[in-house]
């Protein structure tokens, strides 16, 4: 049992991710943003989190997948990352999943390039595969280099 | 056992603040050895640091303490003549003991010292040819750390009957109070002591010690009811209830009052950080055979406590780089026929809303060509671009990272922190720093600091329906131009559009263009639609009736700019929060801040706005040679040489240095011939290609005026090789003293002027040759 782990789980799109919830201060619903201009895309906004202000990334834009349509709101995962509270927007929750070591493997070769920058590594739960997210690089976006020269 | 920790603790906590003033008296001591009441005030902190060590056991403390106090009791009662000598011993003293102090905080414990060096030098100073000739008892104790320590006052009361001070009595009580309370009620007791005369020193009695975390977590809180008041102040101004109305009126007034209530715990006088400046000084100045004074004005001038701490380090570089460069010799100086002291010259002062700083040395200045080489030296500019440059240019060469003009390495600069940390930690508060200096008189640096960080009063505006805030320090004004005004008010310099403010050319800069958000108005969706010249914005606004325009002045650098904006709001005291260090990567904004309704609004960094505007130099480093490149006086200084003007395009005016121009010629439309896509003219013998002004400044898309016969053109020539700039019309040549305001970002345009009472583009000949790819045409004449 000294293997297990917990993991927060959503889905984006199709794909399932887990984030390790020590790193995961709360789940809440949509709130309003502010945006932030010249920031990549994948930054909405900025939220305010009962008064600490918390940059939003919308997942589905750094997985280079399609926006959700406009009547379906995102949902907010906020971690924890390295420089502050990050909120990650999500399509739906899921269940915090208990998973064991020996189902970890790394992400297979075949997982395209956007997605695998992003994947620590996957769970092989019984019925569905689980990927890792790696929340420091979904944060930094390499686009950000690229805005900066400009 | 935790009360002892406790003890201890506040012990230390006193000792240090004791030992700063001991460092700062000793020095003035130095300066005026004959006043009494500072040879007390040191006794009487030498004194409580014994007499606590000895309650808590610090013997070797005790001991270097207690030959310490016969030594001052001696001076004190005027058996014994202050000399540089005793005074170093004394400094020496100050510093073992803090030294105990930081083991003892670190510790518990004095941990294991030999301090018998230190104890036999003060001694020796103690027995020292006596004066008076009457060893009083003190100089025996000098010998028995166990007798009791204080001089006894009758002994002396024959030879100095008034001005032996009488805070020797009660100090004798407190001696057999067990208690640690001891230090305390001896305080107490002289506050009390009506014959006690004022040392400054009465606030004791009415203040209390407050952990610093509190505090913090105070203006936390604090920090929380400002947005909450502001929550609510909206709120009720949106609703009918008058009662409400009056209740969030006065939560009002009682926030802003307990605000500044709450700013005020955490000031500090700037004073706490200088008074440790007078032993630096001395120490410098010592080290490196200088005569120094210090002078301080606006001691008490506060500033927050964070800020406090974060201009310390950079104060004391600064004052130690005045004592070591900035002052010469005292022969260098008698030479110079100047009083062989030096004089180092602090001043702070308050100024709309700012603290200013200012560090004064009478020494040598700045050395320009000193400075010119080793610019040259390092590889910071051209030997060439070194040559040309102002005074003004080469003083701010001092605040380029990895510059110093320190020949050698002293113990006291050359260490690796440079004037560049001074500067980057002086801007990461929000402040500025400048130096200037007249050579053979002195220099002086200048900062100015803002008065907290926490809370500032900000403008909201508005543009394309999102809010921002402006921080309040870098608004000069707000222009609204209405109507015919707004029509008519903002000019096009080759597109760029600038304001006449007071007779002066104001860029202005569009905040929804910069920030490249999507305008809400009609007018300005128009603008964004329709044209991407800004000469068709302008018209597009024109066509609205119902015109306003929002400017905000803002000052970047010493530069000022107006920022163009949809609405402007009002302003606000905001509290600013943190961004994400992604965000803040871009340089544009400054911070986030939370509003009335809860939403987040960005703050804007008017600096970085300022350098992707181009109004202000991208990066400032860079700024000297750039401006130098392009052969300007970059301070926008008169300039006085004859110009041509003429017209490209139907109505654009430009002006050239007629020094560029080398002939004006005239070829008729048939001479004209293409040569691999490229107008060309046969022109003495070689092929000249031609450039069209108007075609580079405007855009491909503006047809040139070919219906003319003729066409004129600017013969300018470089290397050998001649380009033809085709102009549409000819206007003048003119002498007249003019200045220009630098622009960049426009290819072609070295910025603008007023020449002949009207707005001029000055023309960038070599930029505008590279814009129309001429540079190829310069390479392709060369083969």
């Amino acid at each position: 049992m000294g293997a297990a782990q917990q993991f927060c789980t959503f889905f984006v799109k199709h794909e399932f991710f887990g984030v390790p919830v020590q790193q995961v201060q709360e789940v809440i619903r949509y709130q309003e943003m502010t945006r932030v201009p010249l920031v990549p895309a994948t930054i909405r906004g900025l939220i305010n989190l009962r008064g600490q202000i918390v940059m939003a990334v919308d997942l589905r834009r750094r997985l280079g997948l399609e926006d959700r349509p406009e009547s379906e709101l995102p949902l907010n995962v906020v971690v924890l990352t390295a420089d502050g509270a990050v909120s990650f927007l999500v399509d739906e929750i899921g269940d915090v999943l208990e998973v064991e070591e020996k189902d970890f493997e790394p992400p297979p070769a075949t997982v395209p390039g956007q997605l695998r920058d992003l994947v620590r590594g996957v769970y092989k739960l019984h019925d569905r595969l689980m990927l890792v997210l790696d929340t420091e690089q979904a944060v930094n976006s390499d686009q950000f280099e690229t805005q900066k020269v400009h | 056992m935790s009360d002892d920790a406790e003890i201890i603790k506040e012990f230390l906590v006193e000792s240090y603040e004791n030992l700063d003033r001991l460092d700062h008296d000793l020095v003035a001591l130095e300066k005026d050895p004959a006043n009494r009441e500072t040879l007390a005030s040191i006794f009487r902190t030498i004194h409580t640091i014994k007499g606590t060590s000895g309650f808590l056991a610090f013997n070797q403390l005790e001991a270097v303490t207690h030959v310490g106090e016969n030594l001052l009791a001696r001076l004190r009662d005027g058996l014994l003549q202050l000399t540089p000598e005793i005074t170093t011993a004394l400094l020496a003293m100050v510093d073992a003991v803090r030294q105990m102090l930081t083991k003892i905080e670190s510790t518990g414990h004095e941990g294991e010292r030999n301090d018998r060096e230190l104890i036999d030098r003060l001694t020796q100073l103690l027995e020292a040819k006596p004066e008076v000739g009457n060893p009083s008892p003190a100089a025996q104790a000098g010998q028995d750390t166990h007798l009791s320590p204080s001089p006894v006052p009758e002994a002396n009361v024959g030879n100095l009957p008034l001005s032996n001070p009488p805070p020797v009595e009660p100090r004798q009580t407190d001696e057999s109070l067990p208690e640690k309370a001891a230090v305390k009620s001896q305080e107490a007791a002289e506050g009390l002591n009506p014959q006690q005369p004022a040392r400054g020193q009465s606030a004791s009695d009415s203040t209390i010690r407050v952990d610093v975390a509190q505090l913090d977590r105070l203006m936390n809180g604090m920090s929380e009811l400002v947005l909450l008041r502001n929550q609510i102040v909206q709120y009720s101004n949106s609703t009918e209830d008058s009662e409400l109305q009056g209740t969030s009126q006065r939560l009002n007034l009682l926030t802003t009052e307990l605000q500044e209530g709450v700013m005020k715990t955490r000031m500090q006088p700037i004073g706490n950080i200088w008074s440790k400046f007078p032993r630096t000084v001395r120490d410098v100045a010592l080290g490196c055979g200088k005569q120094v004074r210090i002078e301080m004005e606006g001691k008490e001038t506060e500033l927050d406590k964070t800020i406090i701490e974060a201009i310390k380090d950079p104060l004391t570089h600064l004052v130690r780089n005045a004592v070591d460069h900035g002052i010469e010799p005292p022969e260098v100086r008698r030479a110079a026929g100047k009083h062989p002291e030096g004089l180092l010259f602090l001043r702070a002062f308050h100024e709309g809303g700012q603290v200013n700083i200012e560090i004064t040395d009478d020494g040598a200045g700045l050395d320009f060509e000193k400075i010119r080489n080793k610019a040259v030296q390092k590889a910071l500019v051209t030997a060439d671009q070194a040559a040309r440059m102002t005074e003004r240019e080469i003083t701010n060469l001092v605040w380029l990272p990895g510059f110093s003009t320190a020949e050698k390495v002293t113990n006291v600069s050359g260490r690796g922190v440079g004037m560049d940390v001074v500067k980057t930690n002086i801007e990461k508060i929000g402040g500025t720093v400048d130096v200037q200096s007249r050579p053979g008189h002195g220099s002086t640096v200048r900062m100015k600091i803002p008065l907290t960080l926490a809370i500032i009063p900000a403008l909201i505006v508005t543009t394309a329906g999102d809010r921002y805030a402006i921080p309040q320090v870098s608004l000069l004004e707000l222009v609204r131009l209405e109507g015919e005004q707004a029509r008519k008010g903002i000019e096009l310099v080759s597109g760029a559009p600038v304001y006449r403010l007071r007779g002066n050319l104001l860029p202005l800069v569009y905040l929804n263009r910069e920030l490249k958000v999507e305008a809400e108005t009609e007018v300005e969706a128009g603008t964004k639609a329709k044209a991407h010249t800004k000469d068709a914005a302008l018209r597009a606004a024109d066509s609205s009736d119902n015109l306003s325009v929002n400017i905000v002045i803002l000052r970047a650098d010493d530069r000022q700019f107006g920022l163009v904006v949809d609405e402007i709001n009002d302003t606000e005291e905001i509290v600013v929060k943190p961004l994400n260090k992604l965000l803040k990567s871009i340089n544009i904004y400054a911070g986030a801040t939370i509003m009335g309704d809860g939403q987040v609004a960005l703050i804007l960094d008017v600096m970085g706005l300022a350098q992707r505007s181009s109004v202000v130099a991208e990066v400032r480093d860079r700024a000297v040679t750039e401006k130098d490149a392009q052969g300007s006086d970059s301070d926008g200084g008169q300039r006085r040489n004859p110009v041509l003007l003429f017209q490209y395009g139907e109505s654009g005016r430009m002006a050239v240095d007629l020094a560029v121009v080398a002939r004006l010629e005239e070829f008729s439309r048939d001479t004209v011939e293409v040569a691999s896509d490229q107008e060309v003219v046969q022109y003495r013998g070689h092929i000249m290609p031609l450039i069209r002004v108007s075609d580079v400044l405007k855009g491909e898309c503006a047809q040139a005026a070919s219906s003319q016969e003729s066409l004129q053109v600017l013969v300018y020539s470089d290397q050998g090789r001649s380009v033809g700039l085709v102009v549409d019309r000819i206007l003048d040549i003119v002498e007249e003293a003019y200045i220009m305001q630098p622009q960049k970002g426009r290819k072609g345009v070295l910025g603008s002027a007023v020449i002949q009472k009207r707005v001029t583009d000055i023309l960038d000949v070599p930029g505008l040759i590279a814009a129309a790819d001429g540079v190829e045409i310069l390479a392709g004449m060369e083969t």
